[in-house]
């Protein structure tokens, strides 16, 4: 799983050594050409973001300046007033609180879970995760109408102990698959010496399986947590006071003052928690690709 | 559960009879079960009863101020679907779910083809490419969709001042005379900025599934074409691309879920606007169900996702299959 995942990257042409990438420069320069415009089709929404967040009113508010140039020097303005006057800071502190309880809840679930459909289950292990994974691909939008119905039920609406609960209903199918193929990785004799030792079953898992899966386990952390911090449909559904909201609906719903839009401060809140989001996200991205192939690239 | 068969995974060696007794000492048919419990009992409580609630919702009359089906008298048939049918913004909303999954998928993977070969090949400044062409995908999806708001904005658009630079919107221009290109206040505008904004989000996955497709091809298979002499297109169109297509499948599957599902793009985008011709089930749903307060009627046009939704899990599962078998 890994490997093929590792091979993506350090995909070298000299070691293919296929006549074909013996490039022109014509197609050298088509290459780059290409990387260029799909780079900047991707990146540019968020190009403008951080360059709208330093520019000031008089700057930005007049569609005769360039929006690629400060006409005026930048500033950090739009910064001091979304970190002074908005719940930003409240939104950011609710966010890492859920993810942090949501993280914990996934992997307490999800580590047994992984272990016994890849280790005591056999065959039949291997159907059922692929089942479980299948729950992922149930769609928020088909239950927050139903959930909302239970959430009310036991008293949760307008809280963020809501998001805590439902938030593991999409990370623990996710990531007991990707944990299967780290647990399909450890070779099946370090435990049976360890059990050979005199250990019981759950003392050898303890001692042998766990630590060699900390990758493993560490990945599931970073997914559960920026999974959560992608989500927008059940927070949107669940919470409406500032005092709960987490950034993704805190930002779109309460920087946005009917037809008052505070653009700047609006796109500084919105690339200060994307960025780190993606390059945290970007570290894990080849074993979270490796999962969702469904083992159809099985190195 | 009727006495599951454990068996030893599959890599594991043959247990002699004698470490066979042992094994059962340790009660692998009570631990199996036991440390797979807790996942089981969070997804049949919170996915599964859900599902099953949404079926009886959408039988029901709901409401937010009255969430429960208390007797025999809440369920009111096929009311609530026939209201919905009858309501002309539902129709619009399914065939613009439909259209807009559909043409951004096209898109899809002709782009992801064309962005996998880039991405396969070996150049200066790979790494930056490769994070920035993620970026659609790793960042959380309603703050990216905000930037796109925003570089459409009716006003002050980039795309706009770009275009009035170049001589094509302004006075005297093919699109003026007009000083902007209201993106998301004329019906065919909005709805493919909508699609565009389905593209720039779903692309990243499917191109990175495929690029660990294309790694995977194996390697003397590409050089026998080579000595054969097959051009690289040759090599491309008869060699590779088939190889990719259960790869490419297993891509647009998610994508298309991700699409069809959605309500985040619509949402923040236009809030189904400009009058509701971007308006897509999920939005429709989240209008009638949570802010309208009917969740009867929002149970029910959600409902309307799950034939996709399963037409692809079992494509999904047989996929899934074919690549253990082979």
């Amino acid at each position: 799983m890994v490997t093929t995942a590792d091979r993506t990257m350090a995909h070298l042409p000299d070691e293919d050594s296929g006549k074909y990438r013996v490039m022109t420069i014509g197609a050298r320069v088509v290459l780059y050409l290409l990387a260029l415009l799909f780079a900047a089709f991707a990146a540019i929404p968020f190009i403008w973001m951080i360059i709208t967040s330093f520019k000031t009113d008089q700057d930005l508010y007049n569609p005769n300046h360039s929006p690629f140039e400060f006409t005026t020097p930048p500033t950090l303005h739009n910064y001091t007033l979304l970190f002074t006057s908005t719940h930003y800071l409240t939104f950011i502190a609710n966010t890492l609180i859920v993810a942090l309880l949501v993280v914990v809840i996934t992997v307490a679930a999800v580590v047994p879970a992984a272990y016994s459909l890849t280790r005591l289950a056999g065959r039949w292990g291997e159907n059922l995760g692929i089942l479980i994974f299948l729950v992922y691909l149930v769609p928020p939008t088909l239950l927050f109408i139903p959930l909302t119905g239970v959430i009310a039920d036991i008293n949760l609406q307008n809280s963020w102990w809501s998001l805590v609960l439902v938030y593991p209903t999409f990370t623990i199918p996710f990531c007991t698959w990707l944990m299967m193929g780290f647990f399909k990785s450890v070779p099946w004799e370090i435990e049976e010496q360890a059990m050979i030792d005199g250990y019981t079953r759950l003392g050898a898992i303890w001692r042998t399986v766990i630590p060699i899966s900390i990758p493993g386990i560490l990945t599931i952390v970073i997914f559960s947590f920026t999974l959560t911090m992608h989500e927008f449909v059940y927070a949107l559904a669940f919470v409406q006071s500032s005092s709960q909201k987490t950034v993704s609906v805190g930002v779109f719903t309460e920087l946005i003052r009917g037809d008052v839009y505070f653009w700047q401060s609006l796109m500084a809140a919105a690339a200060l928690v994307a960025l780190p989001v993606a390059l945290l996200y970007n570290f894990f991205l080849d074993r979270f690709i490796a999962g969702f192939t469904l083992g159809a690239v099985k190195g | 559960m009727t006495a599951p068969v454990y068996a030893a995974p599959a890599n594991a060696p043959v247990e002699p009879a004698t470490k066979q007794g042992r094994f059962l000492l340790e009660r692998e048919g009570v631990l199996g079960p036991l440390l797979l419990l807790p996942a089981v009992v969070y997804i049949l409580a919170l996915v599964g009863f859900p599902l099953i609630l949404a079926v009886l919702y959408a039988f029901s009359d709901v409401t937010v101020g009255s969430p429960h089906i208390t007797s025999t008298k809440d369920f009111v048939g096929l009311a609530n679907f026939r209201v919905i049918l009858n309501d002309p913004v539902f129709r619009e909303a399914l065939r613009n779910t439909i259209v807009f999954t559909v043409v951004s998928q096209v898109i899809v993977v002709v782009l992801a083809t064309i962005l996998g070969l880039v991405l396969a090949e070996d150049f200066k400044g790979k790494r930056l490419v490769r994070f920035l062409i993620l970026l659609p995908w790793t960042t959380p999806i309603a703050l990216s969709v905000l930037g796109w708001f925003w570089m459409l904005d009716s006003v002050y658009s980039p795309i706009d001042y770009v275009m009035r630079e170049v001589g094509l919107l302004g006075p005297h221009t093919p699109f003026g005379p007009a000083r902007n290109m209201y993106w998301l206040g004329k019906t065919n505008l909005a709805q493919a900025s909508v699609i565009a904004v389905h593209v720039w989000r779903t692309l990243p996955l499917a191109t990175v599934i495929l690029l660990a497709g294309l790694s995977s091809i194996p390697k003397d298979i590409v050089e026998a074409a080579n000595m054969d002499g097959a051009s690289y297109w040759r090599t491309l169109f008869k060699v590779k691309l088939p190889l990719l297509t259960p790869i490419m499948s297993v891509a647009i599957l998610f994508s298309i879920i991700f699409t069809f599902t959605d309500l985040s793009v619509s949402l923040v985008l236009t809030r189904g606007g400009p009058v509701n011709d971007t308006q897509v089930i999920a939005t429709w749903a989240y209008f009638k169900g949570i802010q309208g307060g009917n969740l009867a009627q929002g149970a029910a046009i959600a409902l309307f996702m799950v034939p996709v939704l399963v037409v692809i899990a079992v494509l999904m599962l047989r996929l899934a299959r074919r690549t253990e078998t082979t």
